[in-house]
């Protein structure tokens, strides 16, 4: 996109609302309506906290081996953790973009001054705002059902782990939702999410992986979300793919969201 | 819901007819053809409007009105062709900072608030007419605190016309503004449209209705199958849409008057014979005159939809 070639009367004031109108600033107002709009419909937020709470009960809470061990109890809530903030971003805020942008309202918004980024941070954010307030049952539910124990000089570092391992399948949905039909956006969604959680070993631990599995399990952007955040939660080392690999995946797919997002017009007629 | 040209009039900064702002057209669609699958929706179109004018865009359904104004507001782009408004290209945000567009009365985000969404479209200007100003405007200051959802179909798109004007625009493009309002509502809205045009600023307004584009526009351009069919002031263009239906019975062998004031499209069964024309008195005048032994004349308007079918098809004559 190149700035238009306006004539030297109007150039002055073009570029003092180039300035007005800051990048950051329309995030945060894209956010806020996102925000608003979820919370007047009280029931998608009951169900996106549910969701992760529910995981931990049957697959936590329920085996005693694991419930009573403190390691294992926290690795595995920081698991579940990753996979319930990811899905929270693949679809309630990834995905479901394609059901958005065929509705008449955001054929509106895109005719108005704002370009790819904003749009795509306001999603990420409230996103991972979701996601996070979904975690809040899972910590209680482990922290009294469970030995899982995190240390209080552990909770920002985890919590950053969170949010850094979401992003690489927070914007592999919105590269989804911008490129597909809805309901193909959620069906791939879904075909993506399981075994990307399950190589990654959101369920089971990687230790229990096949050797071969695991060698693939370390490119995948699950399995690095998984060391981070397992790593910030319980001091477990940290490979040193484990960065790299979340970078890399991030910026591919981010890379993809944008371009679907400029290529996007909305709905698609046949 | 009185016009006040320094509410919704186009930003102080960019003032519309400036000697080298006047160079640069409002609106410059050249050669622009789009198609989706195998509809083309539009078909080599250009049009030039220049700042200040206020221009009708008058079609059946179909006829590529709103792939037009989607192109003008940057959410779609030219198979073919290039689309500039005030210079710049529409799919750069930048280019959409002076242009103000109405949503389909449908889309507005239910649950959100009347004032939430003004606050939401308003935050992407740099100097947008405040909000309580813009909603006392159109008449919709009591609604502040309503939830979208809970508005009435009039209210709904009284408040989608408002959302065109909250960012102080040059450029205005209303999608059917008053579809479904009542006359009373509609003339409101009018009004209210009408400040923005008398402060310089410039209008492309979709419409079904003739009527409105008159109350609204001076020049008219008519959209068919894609095509413009017919761009000029009003009253050119009126006498072109606005005819009359003429229906009588005439013996056999006698031919149908095609031609005599200016009659065109005539459909003939047996004995009836049915024609559109826009002089209808002339016509029949015509008819007397000559001494056509016609009976059970009847005159009625003809729809504008007739109208359009009998554009096109005095334009495409020979490609169909």
């Amino acid at each position: 996109m190149t700035a238009p070639t306006a004539p030297a009367a109007t150039t002055a004031p073009l570029a003092s609302g180039r300035r007005g109108a800051s990048a950051a600033r329309l995030t945060l107002l894209h956010a806020r309506s996102q925000v608003l709009e979820a919370l007047r419909v009280p029931v998608a937020v009951v169900g996106t906290t549910a969701f992760p709470a529910l995981s931990l009960l049957f697959f936590v809470v329920s085996q005693p081996q694991i419930a009573r061990d403190p390691a294992l109890s926290t690795a595995a809530a920081a698991q579940l953790s990753v996979f319930a903030v990811m899905s929270v971003c693949l679809f309630t805020y990834g995905a479901s973009t394609a059901e958005e942008r065929a509705l008449p309202w955001d054929a509106h918004l895109r005719t108005l001054p704002v370009g790819a980024g904003p749009r795509l941070g306001a999603k990420l954010l409230t996103g991972t705002a979701f996601g996070l307030l979904g975690l809040l049952p899972v910590v209680l539910l482990a922290a009294v059902l469970t030995e899982a124990a995190l240390p209080v000089h552990r909770w920002l570092p985890s919590v950053a782990a969170v949010v850094a391992g979401a992003l690489p399948v927070a914007v592999l949905g919105l590269a989804i939702g911008f490129s597909l039909s809805s309901r193909a956006a959620l069906a791939l969604a879904q075909v993506l999410l399981l075994p990307l959680a399950f190589a990654g070993g959101l369920f089971f631990p990687p230790a229990m992986f096949p050797a071969w599995l695991d060698a693939v399990s370390r490119w995948l952007p699950t399995r690095a979300a998984r060391d981070l955040v397992v790593g910030a939660a319980t001091g477990a080392p940290v490979p040193a793919s484990t960065l790299p690999v979340l970078a890399g995946w991030t910026l591919l797919l981010a890379a993809l969201a944008v371009a679907a997002q400029r290529r996007d017009e909305g709905r698609r007629f046949r | 819901m009185t016009p006040s040209p320094t509410t919704t009039g186009p930003h102080p900064a960019n003032p519309p007819a400036r000697s080298t702002a006047a160079a640069t057209p409002a609106v410059a669609v050249d050669r622009v053809s789009r198609s989706f699958a195998a509809v083309t929706a539009l078909d080599d179109v250009s049009l030039t409007v220049a700042r200040g004018e206020s221009v009708g865009i008058l079609g059946p359904n179909g006829a590529g009105k709103s792939t037009l104004l989607a192109l003008l507001a940057g959410t779609r782009r030219p198979g073919r062709g290039s689309v500039r408004v005030l210079g710049g290209d529409p799919r750069d945000p930048a280019t959409r900072r002076r242009l103000g567009c109405t949503p389909q009365q449908t889309g507005l985000p239910a649950t959100l608030r009347v004032g939430e969404v003004v606050d939401l479209v308003a935050g992407h200007f740099p100097d947008p007419v405040p909000r309580g100003e813009l909603l006392e405007r159109f008449g919709l200051a009591e609604l502040t605190r309503r939830q979208c959802g809970g508005l009435s179909g009039g209210q709904q798109r009284r408040l989608c016309v408002a959302l065109a004007f909250a960012g102080r625009p040059d450029v205005v493009l209303l999608d059917e503004p008053t579809s479904g309002l009542d006359v009373t509502a509609r003339r409101a809205l009018w009004e209210a449209v009408r400040g923005f045009t008398a402060a310089g600023g410039t209008l492309l307004l979709s419409s079904h209705h003739l009527e409105e584009v008159e109350a609204l526009s001076e020049r008219v351009v008519v959209l068919g199958g894609g095509r413009v069919l017919a761009d000029g002031p009003v009253a050119d263009v009126r006498s072109r849409v606005a005819l009359r239906r003429v229906r009588l019975r005439l013996p056999a062998g006698v031919p149908e008057p095609v031609g005599a004031a200016g009659a065109g499209t005539c459909v003939r069964d047996g004995e009836r014979v049915e024609l559109l024309v826009p002089d209808a008195d002339g016509l029949v005048r015509d008819l007397v005159c000559r001494q056509v032994p016609f009976c059970d004349l009847e005159v009625s308007p003809a729809s504008l939809e007739d109208a359009f079918l009998a554009i096109t098809g005095a334009e495409r004559g020979g490609r169909r």
